[in-house]
């Protein structure tokens, strides 16, 4: 133990100091109300802050920072997508991720791992030619590799995955990368607090109250809250807070659940996908082996782990490596993903005057946390949708006007 | 393991049976507009709470309705869509 902490032993103060204040009491009136704090909700409130000058801003959550789906998440960044709109939106994120620790001043461990995502069949690897060619026209690094180079990136992978499901090639993307959300949340929280925003955890917003066709404030369980503008921020819980003002939207509620095993020595350089399998892993720091896989088979609103689950994702990945038959699973945990038909979010402006909706994150939010700080802080200083996000407004819905990003998921739904 | 009661088959693993997604009324194709067609087809109830669903059990090709509480993930009652409610125990 470093000595400088023993006079910490002696004096009653804090030994560091906070990342964030605990504000006492909420004011009776902010200019912006950002449900939830979660990445979203607080990549929000920086960029508010930071670029827009706004600060007279309150961050509610019921529960605490980072404790949704943002500290839930395997943490895989990628914008390898299928659609030129995603393509271009997630590679704007993974632009702000890479200077994102020097930006907070903490370290993120964002580690560039290489991605892969592998073909059983032909016809996936027809999917990933074609998201190579979009990926490559739109400037992102991605391209379609064979068997050779997949042995050599990870050599003790089997290829044939046991006999039955031998993997053809796979979708490589360089840049696809993990880092560690927790600090993603703190860093943007940290920043937006010492910014002048207000972080009020364990406070709960129960209704949203419209008059007029505007939104005038917020009802929650510390007290009435005057505002012109809220930001829902929530994931899994976005049904519940539309529902409080009548909107009607296509997102429903699916469990996706993931686990970790013993820690290993490091063997795994990079991000391994497998959609017909249902298995995605890499390899933490601390030298667990992250795993994930398909969401739960139908609308459920819980957080709850299964045993179908572990048993399923061991299962297949053993296809993959044998030689992992004696590691143990350390830990399982599950959380509630804002699934959409089309695979793609809902974020911008809403039928109601000052709501703003960011949400339909399902599996695949995580990645996007700074590009959607950045566009929705512009969307609600504006009035208007950023043009990043245009396409991806819920009046899509009305429009027939979908996105179809399902071929980018990374396993099968 | 989950347990589903098949009104046919009796109660059965959960693997058994595929989720067929809320029990929704169609509005007329004919005469419905371009929004209320869009609101049919896309939009969902997706707050949670007891809901009517379509449930299929695999081994049978038997679909039935459930009633399931979508936040316990219990299921209320299962029945044949015409024979109406019936509750079970
Ligand atoms: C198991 C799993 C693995 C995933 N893997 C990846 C991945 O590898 N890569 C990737 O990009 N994405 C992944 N995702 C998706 C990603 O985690 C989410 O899309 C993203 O974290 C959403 O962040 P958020 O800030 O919008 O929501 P959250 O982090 O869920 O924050 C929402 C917050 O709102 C609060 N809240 C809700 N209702 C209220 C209310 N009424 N009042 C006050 N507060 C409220 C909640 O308590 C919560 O803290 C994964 C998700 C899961 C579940």
């Amino acid at each position: 133990m470093p000595l400088g902490l023993l006079r910490f032993a002696l004096n009653k103060k804090h030994p560091e100091p906070r990342m964030f204040r605990e504000p006492d009491a909420l004011k009776s009136s902010y200019d912006v109300v950002i449900i939830g704090a979660g990445g979203h909700g607080l990549a929000c409130a920086y960029y508010l802050a930071r670029d827009h000058g706004i600060t007279n801003v309150a961050v509610l959550e019921q529960g605490y920072i980072g404790g949704g789906n943002t500290g839930r998440n395997t943490t895989i960044i990628r914008s390898n997508y299928l659609t030129p709109e995603g393509v271009r939106f997630y590679d704007e994120s993974v632009r702000l991720f890479k200077d994102l620790s020097e930006d907070f001043d903490l370290n993120l461990f964002y580690s560039e791992r290489g991605h892969f995502t592998f073909a059983h069949t032909d016809s996936a690897l027809n999917t990933m030619r074609w998201r190579a060619e979009v990926n490559k026209h739109m400037g992102v690094d991605s391209e379609v590799v064979d068997r050779e180079t997949i042995h050599e990136a990870c050599p003790e992978l089997d290829l044939d995955c046991g006999g039955h499901l031998p993997i053809m090639g796979a979708l490589y993307h360089a840049p696809g990368a993990v880092a560690r959300h927790d600090a993603v949340a703190w860093g943007y929280g940290r920043g937006a607090d010492k910014r002048g925003v207000e972080i009020h955890q364990k406070t709960r917003v129960n209704d949203i109250r419209v008059e007029g066709g505007k939104v005038v404030g917020v009802e929650t369980d510390k007290g009435f809250i005057h505002t012109g503008k809220v930001v829902s921020a929530v994931a899994g819980f976005t049904p519940r807070i539309t529902e409080m003002v009548g909107l009607r939207t296509p997102i429903t509620i699916q469990p996706l659940q993931a686990c970790v095993t013993e820690p290993l020595k490091p063997w795994l350089d990079t991000i391994l996908v497998s959609a017909t399998l249902h298995v995605y892993v890499s390899q933490s720091s601390r030298g667990e082996l992250v795993m994930g896989s398909a969401l739960d088979p139908y609308e459920l609103h819980s957080t709850r782990s299964t045993l179908d689950f572990t048993e399923s994702l061991s299962g297949h990945l053993l296809d993959m490596f044998p030689f992992l038959s004696e590691i143990k699973v350390n830990r399982q945990w599950a959380g509630m993903a804002d699934m959409t038909p089309d695979f793609a979010p809902v974020m911008g402006l809403t039928p109601i005057d000052g709501l703003y909706l960011d949400a339909g994150w399902g599996t695949w939010g995580f990645k996007a946390t700074p590009v959607c700080g950045k566009t929705m802080s512009y969307t609600v200083a504006n009035d208007r949708p950023h043009e990043l996000i245009e396409p991806f407004s819920l009046s899509r819905f009305e429009n027939y006007q979908l996105v179809g990003e399902k071929g980018a998921a990374s396993v099968g739904h | 393991m989950k347990i589903i009661h098949c009104p046919v088959n009796g109660p059965r693993p959960m693997q058994e049976f595929a989720y067929g997604g809320a029990f929704r009324e169609m509005p007329d194709p004919a005469t419905a507009s371009d929004t209320e067609w869009g609101d049919y087809v896309f939009n969902r109830d997706g707050a949670p709470g007891v809901k009517r669903e379509w449930w299929y059990h695999l081994a049978s090709g038997v679909w039935f309705v459930a009633e399931r509480d979508t936040l316990r993930d219990r299921f209320l009652r299962t029945y044949l869509y015409n024979e109406g409610e019936q509750p079970h125990d």
